[in-house]
């Protein structure tokens, strides 16, 4: 089980590594300016790159402990921004005040895939895979 | 085991950076392209007839500029412009074009354009960019300065006050935030060097934009 745990932890550091990529490519090769809840979401994101990679060699169960509050404070922003997004929450709860909307729509690919899509599906990825990796190092025990 | 698994997360991370590498370069010369090709059809959208100009009018190398009078950097930069202006005399047209990104641009880009009326552009954009830090404080602007400083240019500040309000101006930074956006203008100072966006930003690199226009000439 130890490799199956590996893969799934091995998975969820790609995951993270290229959500990290992907939003610098955003950010510094587009020049969209990245707005508030997108830097919130950003500090959960970023350390995961570092931590899965640490938690990789040799893997250890302590890597799920350092992550997940990351992953989980990342995914509740995340939805809280899509909410914001897809107009189901209004914005003037939106912490946005000066600089860039948290609304405004940069990329629309296939009518429904925007950047804080891309930023939910990369969080809730990475808590499933954290969630596989948990389960088959209890196995291992 | 250990080896194996160290080459997987060494070669994933070495494929992602050749990926976004490789993107990067990708996209930088697609967005260059479709700039140079709305610049192609359509010369207007860089240079238009209502955008002030310095140097000869004859030079056929045009040095865009978009720029907002309360951004630091743009101030910073005005220095340099000055040298390249002087050393590439009777070569280069400068063109002015307004990306108005605080909070003030626009009152700023107003007066501006209202002292262009009375022939003080240049001299009103100095002394913009000179008392900037104390009008333009992003912390604590304070506009109604800026009527402090233009009694010394010898301009007519009533007039210049009405003249502001001409909607011919209003006019012109709509015109420029447009064409702003379709060049996919997003910082200050941006330069286009006949057409070719000047990246990365610096005063070395538009010399060298500008001495690469003058050989294509």
């Amino acid at each position: 089980m130890i490799n199956k745990a590996w893969g799934t932890l091995f998975g969820a550091w790609l995951v993270a590594s290229f959500a990290t990529l992907g939003s610098l490519f955003f950010s510094e090769v587009m020049k969209f300016p990245p707005c508030v809840l997108c830097w919130y979401q950003r500090i959960g994101m970023y350390p995961l790159v570092f931590i899965l990679l640490a938690g990789l060699f040799p893997i250890s169960k302590s890597v799920i402990k350092f992550s997940l509050p990351l992953a989980t404070t990342g995914w509740l922003i995340s939805v809280y921004h899509n909410l914001l997004y897809y107009k189901i929450l209004p914005e003037s709860a939106a912490p946005c005040v000066q600089g860039v909307s948290c609304t405004t729509v940069f990329i629309k690919w296939f009518g429904f895939v925007t950047i804080p899509f891309l930023s939910f599906v990369a969080f809730t990825l990475i808590l499933i895979l954290l969630f596989f990796t948990y389960r088959n190092l209890a196995h291992e025990k | 085991m250990k080896n194996k698994s160290f080459f997987t997360v060494f070669g994933a991370a070495f494929l992602m950076g050749i990926f976004f590498v490789a993107g990067s370069m990708y996209y930088k010369n697609q967005e260059s392209q479709r700039v140079e090709s709305i610049v192609k059809d359509n010369f207007k959208t860089l240079v238009p007839g209502h955008a002030m100009r310095k140097g000869s009018p004859g030079a056929k190398v045009f040095v865009v500029e978009f720029f907002d009078p309360e951004c630091e950097s743009c101030r910073e930069f005005n220095p340099y412009m000055h040298s390249i202006m002087a050393d590439y005399e009777g070569k280069i047209q400068l063109v002015m074009r307004y990306a108005p990104f605080h909070g003030n641009s626009i009152f700023a880009i107003k007066i501006l354009e209202a002292a262009r009326k009375q022939d003080k552009y240049w001299e009103a954009l100095e002394i913009l960019y000179q008392h900037q830090p104390e009008w333009g404080n992003h912390h604590n602007p304070r506009p109604e300065l800026v009527w402090n400083y233009l009694p010394r240019l010898n301009i007519d500040v009533e007039k210049l006050k009405s003249q502001m309000e001409d909607p011919g101006i209003q006019k012109i930074i709509e015109q420029d935030q447009i064409d702003g956006k379709t060049l996919d203008v997003r910082m200050t100072p941006t330069f286009f060097v006949n057409g070719k966006l000047v990246e990365p930003f610096g005063p070395d690199e538009l010399r060298a934009a500008i001495d690469q226009a003058l050989k294509e000439l």
